[in-house]
């Protein structure tokens, strides 16, 4: 079977190539030193992403998708972590980036909005203001340019009575207005790229919706591509152009959304869309991923799902998996996945992928 | 705010009233007698009563409580027992020399302590982060008394810069701390008392600031693309709620605890008004000096709090 796919590889990788991609990421690898132990947080992610689209980066806790975001802005301490790999949004190179070229990229080309909203703006600082000191620092505005942008920008996220609200501090606001101020500060200088870290994981399901609508209707308006990280396949279905599933540090499943949602391949990802709450009966049991992620410090050889896998044969624990791809870019990174009539197929015998409804 | 201020204002009525009380107790319980103190052994007893009904010493302490608090809230804090001296003036005159050097001591520590701390805090494990931790062990540990005794030796007997002690010829009704003939005179003092306080702070600041840069909004000003500068600019704004409350706390620390310092520069502070009292048994002085050093202390911390305020709008102003 091997040397059936070998050649398949090759030619797929080649239709790959995409000459517009925005966001380039080759090989990324980010590794944490200390005294005690190395933890192998990514390992070797690869993906490329155009101008405009969103990528849904999906995998349970440190799985190293927001390593891997934090990678794109250079926001990992120096002295701890060992970058590796290429990583360019559109002609800047992060990989050799001075700090102060990096810092001037950071909230004008590229962006980030994070998981808290209570604790990623600071306690003592207006809402004014702290959207106003990213335009000051990179559109070099006076003061008063950066409170009128400001105001604009409340006003493009919806925040009711804005004026008012340029003048509060963040305990005055509630969860989702704190985030929708969090996204204003991220979108104050037009970002081409935009980093979201699980911006709605915190919020209510109500404000999740509204938050998350809110976004997909602003980079489209502002035609941004932006790379969205969540756990949860709904949020991914809602506003994902590409997926990619994300586990041990690296992308075991990638493709269209539709693709990858609709017919997951991978039995990580199958047996994560398993698990989800859809339209089970009432008190039946949910299904879930036996045993617990692997730990970062000591991976396996083989695949790093290989010990929770129903499926893994004595070869999955010997050697990682290549990447499989098929004709319409559709990716597993698994031993039994082959491409059968220019699809990806899970190996015979076993039954179809259960899709996302 | 200004409601606020007022309601913290009058909440300090019956703390006030608190200090009074135990200001007078204390002295009542303290162990001998102010007037066979005062008097040659073998004056005759009918004597020592009348000089006690002259102080009013013979009524009961309920009554020799309202007596005296009716007499201080007058601004008559008695007389001195040992000069027969208003005690009221000698206090407040002490008590200036005190405030002011215990004031420029404090905000020197506090300036300095805020800068040495966040480089420290910024190096950690480097080698200023060490010198700094140095100083700051050295600072807590070495007992005042100590380190004035010693600047007393380099400085004024050995470099001959500094005057080692006293106010200069002037006295302190003359004292002039924006002429540096007299200023001098204090600059010793002033070293000895900042020292402790500067290291104190110094290591609050360093915990304090290497906590903030670990919280997530750091990230974000990062993410931002905000320069280093800005961002420990944020971070020092954020300590201010914690460090502007040390500087109160070390503040009354000051002006009560130098008595040590102003005794070994014969610095004539309220310190060494209280060594005297105490050594004199003068009880109107000694009530005097402890009511005035309490009611600093209540007034510190209500002006603390309404720093507090102004720094931190987290705290509720209404």
């Amino acid at each position: 079977m091997n040397e059936m796919r070998s050649p398949d590889l090759s030619q797929v990788e080649a239709q790959n190539e995409k000459p517009d991609a925005y966001v380039k990421v080759k090989d990324l690898q980010v590794r944490f030193v200390s005294r005690e132990a190395t933890v192998k947080a990514v390992n070797g992610v690869s993906f490329e992403l155009k101008k405009g689209e969103v990528l849904c980066v999906i995998g349970e806790s440190g799985s190293g998708k927001s390593v891997m975001m934090r990678s794109l802005m250079q926001l990992h301490p120096k002295k701890r972590t060992r970058i590796t790999g290429e990583m360019k949004i559109g002609e800047h190179d992060i990989m050799t980036a001075t700090d102060k070229q990096m810092s001037e990229l950071r909230g004008s080309t590229v962006s980030m909005i994070f998981q808290e909203p209570m604790t990623a703006l600071d306690p003592l600082y207006t809402i004014g203001d702290q959207i106003a000191e990213t335009v000051m620092r990179h559109e070099k505005v006076d003061r008063d340019a950066g409170w009128k942008r400001a105001l604009e920008l409340l006003e493009l996220v919806r925040v009711p009575s804005p004026e008012r609200r340029l003048k509060a501090y963040p305990h005055e606001l509630s969860g989702g207005l704190r985030q929708r101020a969090m996204i204003a500060v991220a979108l104050s200088c037009r970002p081409s790229l935009l980093l979201a870290d699980e911006p709605t994981t915190a919020l209510d399901a109500s404000v999740q919706i509204q938050v998350l609508v809110l976004l997909r209707k602003l980079q489209r308006e502002m035609g941004m591509s932006m790379i969205f990280v969540t756990h949860d396949l709904g949020v991914a279905a809602q506003i994902a152009d590409k997926v990619a599933v994300m586990y041990a540090g690296r992308i075991i499943e990638y493709g269209n959304a539709r693709d990858v949602l609709m017919h997951p391949e991978h039995p990580y990802t199958r047996a994560m869309l398993s698990s989800t709450i859809k339209d089970q009966k009432k008190g039946a049991q949910l299904e879930t991923i036996a045993g617990t992620p692997p730990d970062l410090r000591a991976l396996p050889d083989g695949c790093s799902f290989a010990p929770r896998c129903r499926y893994a044969g004595p070869d999955c624990f010997e050697t990682m998996p290549d990447e499989v791809t098929d004709g319409r870019g559709h990716m597993a990174r698994c031993a039994k996945v082959n491409v059968v009539r220019g699809l990806l197929a899970f190996e015979p015998g076993i039954p179809a992928a259960p899709a996302l409804a | 705010m200004w409601m606020y201020a007022l309601r913290r204002l009058i909440l300090t009525i019956p703390i006030l009233l608190g200090v009074t009380i135990i200001c007078f107790a204390l002295v009542q319980i303290a162990p001998g007698d102010p007037i066979t103190s005062l008097v040659r052994p073998d004056t005759p007893p009918e004597q020592i009563a009348m000089l006690r009904a002259y102080y009013g010493l013979d009524q009961p302490v309920v009554v020799q409580y309202f007596m005296w608090l009716w007499r201080v809230l007058q601004g008559n804090f008695g007389t001195s027992i040992a000069n027969n001296a208003p005690v009221a003036a000698e206090v407040m005159r002490a008590f200036a020399n005190t405030i002011v050097i215990a004031l420029i001591s404090v905000v020197l520590a506090f300036i300095v302590s805020l800068i040495l701390g966040t480089i420290a805090a910024l190096r950690q494990g480097g080698i200023v982060d060490r010198l700094v931790t140095a100083l700051a062990v050295f600072g807590i540990s070495v007992p005042t008394f100590w380190l004035a005794v010693v600047l007393v030796i380099f400085f004024a007997v050995n470099l001959n810069w500094l005057p080692a002690t006293g106010m200069g010829s002037g006295g302190s009704d003359t004292f002039n701390y924006f002429d540096w003939n007299d200023f001098k005179f204090a600059v010793m003092p002033i070293i000895a008392l900042a020292l402790p306080p500067l290291a104190i702070m110094t290591r609050t600041t360093r915990a304090s600031i290497s906590e903030i840069l670990n919280q997530d909004f750091i990230q974000t000003l990062r993410a931002k693309g905000l320069s280093e500068f800005a961002i420990i600019t944020h971070a020092i704004r954020n300590i201010m709620p914690s460090a502007v409350a040390m500087l109160g706390l070390q503040l009354g620390y000051l002006i009560g605890g130098s008595v040590l310092v102003e005794t070994v520069f014969t610095w004539p502070g309220t310190g060494a008004l209280l060594n005297k009292a105490i050594l004199t048994r003068d009880i109107p002085l000694l009530q005097g000096t402890i009511l005035v050093l309490a009611g600093a202390f209540v007034l510190i911390n209500l002006v603390v709090d309404l720093a507090q305020s102004l720094v931190d709008p987290r705290i509720k102003r209404t």
